[in-house]
């Protein structure tokens, strides 16, 4: 894969980053199959260009990016995260990309704007037909969350274009919910007054929430997620509240039943 | 037919019997080589708790086909190897639960009660566990002489209620993609399935035989235990 240029970010973690065949061969991408090896066998059937990503809903300035645009949008970072999946594993994994909220304000969000609904590339003739979940993907977040300086939209990683099965050519990353939330390879940008639906939620209401931040003290009916195990190690690691990064994003949760809002 | 598939001879059955008992053996063999070789994939633990669940219930489906098998092919001893088979189900199930008990939860023995009483799927997997114990512990010939073929045969049916929670088990655990757990339950239903059959044509079968004429009727001598 072809490298990217990048420059450091204070937001990035010190932690020993995941081997990166791992990264590529471990992958959650349901379209591609619903094992864990299957996007790295299959995605490569997707084209990545030309692609192009709509934004669209309650905006000032809604227009369709090229992605060759959005490369050149904001400074490429390099943002090394911590990675929670709900089915109880984690990694950390250098991503490259930028903030969504530099996207999102090229646009210009209306006063009315209170969500982000993402919605994903579904094409039934490279990808998985049976409709194990509602596809296209989507996935959703509060517009504060999305402004957030730690929601990035990720093009890279290891300092290389994005791996197909990793999400290409463009994704979200939100570091403090659990994966399924940081939807890959993005079509649509939709700002929203009414909270959009979300793949997991629609499959089951009761097992993944709207917010789905990562909670030790929230147990799944399938997985406790007080504990998870780092990929590379045995032992299993106590998990984090808000996946270790609390300190950032706590106040935008203030009052709310975190039980409940799960 | 050759003759030594028909009615092979007490040499033959014990080859039969060996080789068998080497397949069985491979994908512990080869899951154990992943582990040496580091060729598990990224989660190597999940990979054995995963593969070595999917055999026991392979296995158990296997265990539960041999009596139509032998039904439907004249080979009466397939019967001979369900034992060794039904002790595969028991060994395959003590290395799943033994890699969730060390490897996965390293005998942390709160998260591993925690997990029993509050996840379904871990609950019906552990008393699946629990109920093939007895069936394994009677596995032996003199168990069969001490409980009376009657009682170990009714004790043995519970294996039917087994393979119903190890395919709940794996129902449960998945996310979304339901497929494979449907393949096993589908499996399962036609084994158990043809076994209710089985009944209906034994009933059918006595309803369909006149009862004897009275005066050709034999007396019935009991024998009543003191």
């Amino acid at each position: 894969a072809s490298k990217l240029s990048t420059v450091a970010s204070p937001l990035s973690t010190t932690e020993p980053q995941t081997d990166h065949k791992s990264v590529i061969t471990y992958n959650n991408f349901y379209e591609f199959g619903t094992d864990k090896g299957d996007p790295a066998q299959n995605a490569h059937r997707m084209a990545t260009r030309p692609w192009a990503v709509k934004v669209e809903g309650l905006v000032g300035k809604p227009r369709t990016f090229d992605i060759d645009e959005l490369l050149k949008l904001a400074p490429l970072e390099e943002r090394i995260y911590r990675m929670r999946c709900v089915e109880g594993w984690s990694m950390v994994i250098p991503w490259v990309g930028f903030p969504l909220a530099a996207l999102l304000k090229a646009v210009e969000p209306l006063g009315s704007a209170k969500y982000v609904e993402f919605l994903t590339h579904y094409d039934p003739e490279i990808m998985l037909r049976r409709p194990v979940l509602a596809w296209p993907y989507g996935e959703g977040l509060r517009l504060d969350e999305a402004l957030h300086p730690l929601t990035i939209l990720a093009v890279g990683l290891y300092g290389e274009v994005l791996p197909n099965q990793n999400g290409a050519p463009i994704r979200l990353v939100v570091p403090w919910k659990y994966g399924f939330k940081s939807a890959k390879s993005i079509v649509t940008i939709r700002l929203t007054e009414k909270q959009p639906p979300t793949a997991w939620n629609r499959a089951a209401p009761h097992e993944y929430g709207f917010y789905s931040n990562v909670n030790p003290e929230v147990s799944h009916p399938r997985w406790s997620q007080a504990t998870e195990r780092r990929i590379g190690e045995i032992r299993k690691r106590p998990t984090l509240m808000f996946n270790g990064y609390g300190e950032q994003v706590a106040s935008l949760y203030q009052g709310m039943d975190l039980r409940k809002q799960y | 037919m050759p003759t030594f598939l028909r009615a092979p001879s007490g040499a033959q059955i014990a080859l039969i019997k060996a080789i068998v008992f080497l397949l069985c053996l491979l994908p512990a063999l080869s899951l154990a080589l992943g582990w040496y070789d580091d060729a598990l994939g990224a989660n190597p633990i999940e990979t054995i708790t995963r593969a070595s669940g999917e055999w026991t219930l392979r296995f158990l489906l296997i265990t539960l086909a041999v009596t139509p098998l032998r039904r439907y092919t004249g080979l009466h001893w397939l019967l001979r190897l369900r034992r060794m088979l039904g002790l595969f189900v028991f060994a395959y199930a003590v290395g799943h639960l033994t890699t969730y008990l060390w490897l996965d939860q390293f005998f942390d023995w709160q998260a591993i009660a925690n997990d029993i009483l509050d996840r379904p799927f871990i609950t019906v997997g552990f008393a699946a566990f629990v109920l093939l114990i007895p069936l394994a512990v009677t596995s032996n010939s003199f168990a069969i002489r001490r409980l009376g073929g009657r009682r170990w045969q009714s004790l043995h049916r519970s294996v039917y209620g087994i393979a119903i929670l190890g395919v709940v088990h794996f129902w449960w655990l998945v996310k979304a993609d339901l497929l494979e757990p449907f393949i096993y339950a589908l499996i399962l239903a036609v084994l158990l399935g043809l076994r209710a059959w089985w009944r209906e044509l034994e009933r059918r079968r006595q309803l369909s035989v006149p009862p004897p004429a009275k005066h050709l009727e034999r007396p019935v001598i009991r024998i009543v235990p003191k």
